[in-house]
């Protein structure tokens, strides 16, 4: 999923400091189930502003809504019966949701509530990590399920360095070196001798050193 | 000066809190009438928006009031309240209202005594706090929640 993190309240309320009616959207996919911008977090948000704005003596109208998908046209165009009657909007879904948004009415002011983050996994309840890169050529099937890009913190393509110790990375005691769990997982698998093959440096153009990327599907159009 | 009379909302965990309070009842004890009672199956019932919604909504003070450790009839739903409370209280604290509006105490079914003890204490110092939030003398504003 996209992982993403409430902006601090104080830069949410400057933001639509000016206004007194705003329209907060948050998104039932991914940040729902990051507890980030989902329903309950929408809610959440609007008490907060309604009661920053109350210790000021101002009022400010809340129109909550929650998108089935906000980085779906389908489903922002339902925000068009809303968006005539309030001064901004508020988006809590990933900056996806925010540009669609934007895009789709032009003439309102649409801010961010939350920090996009990286594309991870629930390691617990409350832990989410990254996972991906999405550097648009997996290499997953090489290193044994466990990503180099995005979990080695050098990206290495060929690991560990020097600064793998106990099977942590030297940058933190918390997180795991990328290379070792290969490793481990390689001699889990008995591929051992797979390791000894030299992966060859990595072609970054299907990453973002092509520029924005898309994907086309003329059978889907 | 008209004295302020608080409004506390006081999230009782039906197997503990709840009962106390009943058996304050019973043995005649009297308690503030602010203190506005709604019965929870378990404090881990207690979702932050509740709390969030009763503070937004005229609540001067919300009180979770759940078993003691260990004690609790879902495993841990008063820990989990216990966690939710703190997150709670950063909410608080970036809204600029005062984080002892919201605190979590625990006690058992048998603490009548106590538990009038608590909540009067805990009215006693959200009176000294004043009305919540300060500076409002406007009406609560008007949420208008449509949920897609």
């Amino acid at each position: 999923m996209i992982t993403a993190e409430r902006k601090p309240l104080d830069e949410i309320a400057s933001c639509i400091e000016p206004y007194n009616r705003i329209l907060l959207v948050g998104c039932n996919e991914c940040v729902t189930v990051c507890a980030a911008g989902g329903r309950k977090e929408v809610a959440m948000l609007s008490s907060a502003l309604q009661m920053v704005s109350m210790k000021q003596g101002k009022t400010l109208s809340v129109v909550e809504m929650t998108l089935e998908r906000q980085c779906d046209p389908e489903y922002v165009e339902s925000l068009a019966l809303h968006i005539d009657g309030v001064d901004a909007v508020v988006s809590m879904a990933c900056g996806c949701g925010v540009q669609e948004i934007a895009r789709r009415f032009g003439q309102v002011r649409v801010f961010p509530a939350v920090n996009t983050k990286f594309m991870g996994a629930s390691e617990r309840a409350g832990v989410w990590a990254e996972r991906c890169q999405g550097c648009g050529d997996c290499l997953l099937g090489l290193t044994g399920g466990i990503c180099p890009i995005a979990r080695c913190s050098k990206r290495l393509m060929n690991g560990p360095c020097g600064g793998s110790g106990d099977g942590k990375c030297e940058i933190s005691g918390e997180v795991d070196c990328a290379w070792h769990l290969i490793w481990e997982r390689m001699k889990a698998l008995g591929i051992e001798d797979r390791y000894e093959e030299v992966i060859s440096a990595k072609d970054w153009r299907p990453a973002r050193g092509g520029g924005p990327r898309k994907i086309i599907r003329e059978d889907l159009q | 000066m008209e004295e302020f009379d608080p409004v506390i909302v006081a999230y009782c965990c039906h197997y503990c809190a709840y009962t106390a309070a009943d058996m304050a009842g019973s043995m005649r004890l009297g308690y503030p009438p602010g203190i506005k009672i709604i019965r929870v199956p378990c404090t881990g019932k207690v979702d932050p928006l509740h709390v969030m919604r009763a503070l937004m909504d005229g609540a001067d003070g919300v009180l979770i009031a759940g078993c003691l450790k260990g004690d609790c009839h879902f495993k841990n739903g008063n820990i989990k309240a216990l966690k939710r409370t703190a997150y709670l209280k950063q909410w608080m604290d970036e809204i600029g209202i005062e984080s002892e509006r919201v605190e979590m105490v625990m006690m058992s079914a048998g603490m009548g005594k106590q538990f009038v003890r608590i909540v009067t204490d805990f009215l006693d110092n959200i009176r000294l706090l004043g009305p919540c939030p300060k500076n409002t003398n406007q009406q609560s504003n008007r949420i208008l929640s449509e949920l897609v």
